[in-house]
């Protein structure tokens, strides 16, 4: 950063990796947990180091022998289901989030407030209360069982348009007031000048879209009527055995670390954008 | 004479005769099962589909049973129900209630003219799921009950006999005594308290767990289990509560590592535990009978019912409603009935599946898996058939909620029972209302 | 809103507007006006039969003392769970743009929590915090002698759900601190230092008022969050146990609703904790707002 305070830089870690094994314990957890027979895991406590198991839970999980991927081989296919799932969700709400936020921001028109509240109002009503009636929309439209079932309903929040709008108010008015005296248009300055500005706001949010796309759970399961549509996260739940019968947590545990890896990657991926951007942009 | 078109006529006739009686009758079955049970179910729809060309059975994983439920619901107002759904047995009520949305299993099987001998099964397993007026609402599927589970090697070192389970509670406090005067620091737990310590407690003792036979008799039932008998069981749990001898391990089956993992002594929970149990306990382990008091007239009689069973939803057609009883016979054949107890460790729902599993010697092997089901083969009273209750999800979260107040110190049981009696009313209130509404 | 300068269409706004309009009015609007409607009427499970009640599903519920106690549970653990995951990510977020060796890891480790699924999540807090197999109970009571029992006793009960609800917040608070750290230029703060302010002056007055936005953001999601979308947590950790002390608004809905097919009322409920929050958001809107510095 700016000066070396080695005090400071020494705290600095500290702090990390202090807040990193607090954070990511239960992550560490799960990986040691895939790594021993699910005997081992469930005497209490739980062995705190990687077993030696590793490979053959995770064969047995990628090929459906252990407890009840079974014949429903297809993790790839339900990974590919939650890819497309999750990647449609992902540009779909960044791209009309996008043009709301703009619209919102930058222009006047009449009943601007009462949109926006309306657009903000559909995080306030628990999914659980409208799933039914939801549900009937969706088959009424005939997108059971389908991409665009899974995906656009889930389109419809309103954070990555209330992040866009906070974003958008911090920009400097000059930058507006000079793209108008050149004669650029609206969408214009859209292209040449926001979009670019917004950068690191895209690429947080795509993150926590596309994990959000990916970990879809009650919707999908509730909108499709074949199994083969089914994203992984049902597949996961439907390897953990509720109410009487036996837990193969060794196994479970290895599907759930592989059904992270995507994510991971996607995190991993899109810090870079974070750190380009926008800190060289004089503003 | 041309014969060519004649032939190419007849030729495309009888591609499409043979077109049609090829054409499968698809049935959606929407199910709750997962893990290893999950692959039974698959197993069971493929050699059901694979034993005949004209019904193709299709389960589907919707969720847990709540899930499944919501799914099963949202699915039905839209017009896209599935033939069948399985559902837990607290919702054998609310199932019950909605009548334009149900089929009774009786009158699949005698409308598509598929043989059907309801006295063939098992007593207590089917009356929970039978009508007051004899018809059989629902088909048993998957069906466990209450049973008591020990430590052996833990009896041996605290100085009790490994091969002689208590059978009363009188007897499981003194064992609990000596395991802990033996260093044991839970003696005894118990999951689903409601189903155990309630519910199948009543039955087993033929005492009333709520008017109307227990619902039997009607949506006016009510909860009775402040009776002196449910006072003193209570009771007699608070006390060993307070010496240290009953350790509560939260609700549900949350319990039941607990005791695989040997921290706990006995423990009474489900009969499908014991897959737990036998993957995963490092110690000899019996199972027994639920313990009951030995001075109640009547006791043990029999026990409650867990698991699920499957409804059959209504507006199909005919065609779909005989592979659905096609289906029901292939499950109630005693061969795969049996192979089923076998693998899953649910009871077997018929007489003779339960009579071939004993003539495998499959008990023998495998000692205790049979007093699940000889707790249940017994003929039930009025009182003892099962609960037939609505809302009973909350009321069980009630009960839950309020037995806890005990073992926390919160509140002395004549207290909590009172509390849980009144919530639940109002919860059996409120479904009285709502199945007057549904009857008009 | 404030001064700005702004572009002029009779039509351009709406096109703009219209994606997102026509998508949550089909899917927003028209099913939320239904489960409205549900909130006002008694119906079974499958749909059969509905009986009009006006008022009386909310009647009931405001009657219910366990109802009432649910108020208060929410608004303590929805506190807790905006200040920590706030604070505590902020936190983080100042270190890790400090620093550079490294910062892959920890920035990446902070982040993947966030891609634990739901119902992963709910088994591995069990698996840390059960008080016969979790490894932080026996850790607990081997180290400190600290006997865990979340199942008996409300406070250990309501610190798990707080930290466990929090602990998934953090990795989200942390990626939004971060990208908006990382869009403060570094001239500013290099001017800054050049002047002789020190690190945390310097956070003070440049880089906690530039990231107000994002703060503000954060706040009023992270309040939407505490308040809607923790009941899955609750679920798999409490069940609302012990008793009813870790009941919060949206479980009971959930309880009512999905585990109890009681459509009615949980949508009542639901028609509550809507204007409750929508409220809450609109004196945020009213009042935080003005602090924030765009």
């Amino acid at each position: 950063m700016v000066e070396r305070r080695a005090t400071l830089g020494i705290l600095a870690h500290a702090v990390m990796i202090l807040g990193m094994l607090i954070v990511a314990f239960p992550l560490y957890l799960a990986f040691v947990a895939s790594t021993h027979t699910s005997q081992e895991i469930v005497q209490a406590p739980m062995p705190m180091l990687p077993g030696g198991h590793f490979w053959e839970n995770y064969v047995a999980a990628l090929t459906g022998h252990g407890g009840g991927a079974g014949s429903n081989a297809p993790v790839g296919r339900m990974m590919w289901v939650s890819l497309v799932t999750a990647l449609v969700i992902t540009f779909g709400k960044i791209a009309v989030s996008l043009l709301s936020a703009f619209a919102l921001v930058y222009f006047r028109f009449p009943f601007r407030g009462a949109f926006f509240w309306a657009i903000f109002v559909t995080l306030m009503l628990p999914v659980e209360v409208r799933i039914l009636p939801t549900y009937k929309v969706v088959s009424d439209l005939g997108m059971l069982n389908s991409y665009a079932g899974l995906t656009i309903p889930l389109i419809a929040s309103a954070t990555a348009t209330f992040l866009f709008r906070q974003f958008f108010l911090t920009v400097p008015e000059e930058l507006v007031e000079a793209a108008r005296m050149d004669g650029a248009g609206p969408m214009r300055f859209f292209w040449d000048i926001l979009l670019p500005l917004s950068k690191t706001s895209i690429a947080a949010l795509f993150v926590i879209q596309f994990i959000y796309g990916w970990n879809q759970y009650l919707w999908p399961l509730l909108a499709t009527t074949s199994e083969d549509m089914y994203p992984v996260v049902v597949g996961i739940k439907r390897m953990i055995a509720g109410g009487d019968s036996g837990n193969e947590w060794n196994i479970v545990m290895a599907t759930a670390i592989m059904a992270m890896l995507p994510p991971a990657v996607v995190v991993i991926f899109m810090q870079r954008w974070f750190v380009k951007g926008l800190v060289d942009t004089e503003k | 004479m041309n014969l060519k078109p004649f032939a190419l006529a007849s030729g495309m006739l009888a591609l499409a005769l043979s077109g049609n009686a090829h054409a499968q009758v698809e049935v959606q079955w929407w199910h709750s099962m997962t893990g290893g049970l999950n692959e039974w179910v698959n197993d069971l729809a493929k050699d059901f589909n694979a034993s005949q060309k004209d019904y193709k059975v299709v389960p589907t994983f919707k969720g847990n049973y709540d899930e499944a439920m919501t799914a099963a619901m949202a699915a039905f107002r839209a017009g896209n129900a599935p033939h069948i759904l399985q559902v837990f047995e607290v919702g054998t009520a609310t199932m019950m209630a909605a009548k334009g949305a149900v089929k009774p299993v009786g009158e699949v099987m005698k409308q598509s003219g598929v043989s059907f001998d309801p006295k063939a099964y098992v007593p207590a397993v089917s009356a929970y799921y039978t009508a007051p007026s004899g018809e059989m609402m629902s088909f048993p599927f998957n069906s466990s009950t209450t049973i008591f589970y020990y430590n052996k090697d833990a009896f041996k070192a605290a100085g009790l006999d490994p091969n002689k389970a208590p059978t009363t509670w009188p007897e499981v406090t003194l064992a609990a005594a000596k395991l802990k005067a033996n260093g044991s620091k839970c003696p005894y737990t118990t999951s689903w308290m409601s189903w155990v310590h309630l519910e199948s407690f009543s039955l087993w003792h033929n005492t009333l767990f709520a008017t109307q036979n227990n619902g039997f008799g009607g949506p006016s039932a009510r909860l009775a289990f402040n009776s002196p008998l449910h006072l003193r069981h209570f009771e007699n749990l608070s006390n060993m509560a307070k010496q240290g001898l009953f350790v509560y391990k939260g609700r549900a089956s949350v319990a039941v590592p607990s005791f695989v993992s040997g921290e706990c002594a006995m423990f009474t929970g489900s009969s499908g535990s014991y897959a737990d149990v036998a993957r995963g306990a490092k110690f000899a382990y019996g199972l027994a009978a639920l313990p009951y008091y030995p001075d109640v007239a009547g006791a043990p009689q029999n026990t409650a019912i867990g698991g699920a069973s499957l409804w059959v939803m209504s507006g199909k057609k005919p065609a779909e409603y005989k592979g659905v009883a096609e289906f029901f016979k292939y499950l109630s054949n005693p061969e795969v009935q049996s192979a089923s107890h076998k693998r899953t460790g649910y009871l077997p729902i018929t007489m003779a599946a339960y009579q071939l599993t004993e003539k495998s010697g499959f008990y023998k092997e495998k000692p205790g898996t049979d007093v699940a089901v000889t707790q249940m083969i017994r003929k039930t009273t009025d009182k003892s058939r099962g609960i037939r209750l609505g809302n009973f999800v909350q009321i069980r979260t009630i009960l839950d909620e309020e037995t806890e107040a005990i073992w926390s110190g919160k509140k002395e049981p004549k207290e909590a029972l009172e509390a849980a009696m009144k919530r639940g009313n109002e919860q059996l209130e409120r479904f009285e209302k709502a199945s007057k509404a549904s009857a008009l | 809103m404030e001064k700005r300068v702004r572009f002029t269409s009779a039509w351009l706004p709406w096109v703009l507007l219209a994606p997102q309009v026509v998508i949550i009015g089909v899917f927003f609007f028209w099913p939320a006006a239904q489960a409205v409607l549900q909130s006002l009427q008694v119906q079974d499970s499958f749909g059969l039969s509905t009986e009009w009640a006006g008022l009386d599903n909310f009647k009931t519920l405001f009657s219910d003392s366990a109802y009432l106690e649910s108020f208060k549970t929410t608004a303590i653990f929805s506190v807790l769970v905006a200040v920590l995951g706030i604070a505590l990510s902020l936190m983080l977020a100042i270190f890790a743009d400090r620093v550079i060796k490294g910062a892959l890891l920890y920035k990446t480790m902070l982040i993947v929590p966030y891609a634990v699924a739901p119902a992963v999540a709910g088994v591995l807090w069990v698996f840390m915090f059960s008080p016969s197999i979790g490894v932080v109970a026996y850790g607990l009571a081997r180290f400190f002698g600290f006997e865990w029992n979340h199942l008996l006793d409300s406070t250990h009960a309501m610190s798990l759900i707080v930290a466990a609800a929090t602990w998934k917040q953090i990795s989200y608070n942390f990626l939004f601190f971060l990208a908006g750290l990382q869009s403060i230029p570094k001239s500013l703060i290099e001017a800054a230092a050049i002047d002789g302010a020190r690190p945390w002056r310097r956070f003070w007055s440049i880089q906690f008022p530039l990231l107000s936005p994002t703060t503000f953001f954060l706040l009023v999601i992270n309040m939407v969050y505490a308040f809607f979308d923790t009941f899955a947590i609750i679920d798999a950790t409490t069940s609302g146990g012990p008793g009813r002390d870790t009941v919060i608004m949206v479980y009971k809905v959930y309880q009512d609703g999905v585990k109890g097919g009681d459509i009615g009322s949980s949508a009542a409920q639901s028609v509550v904790l809507m204007l409750i929050v929508v409220s809450l958001t609109v004196l945020q809107f009213r009042y935080v707002e003005k602090k924030v510095n765009y």
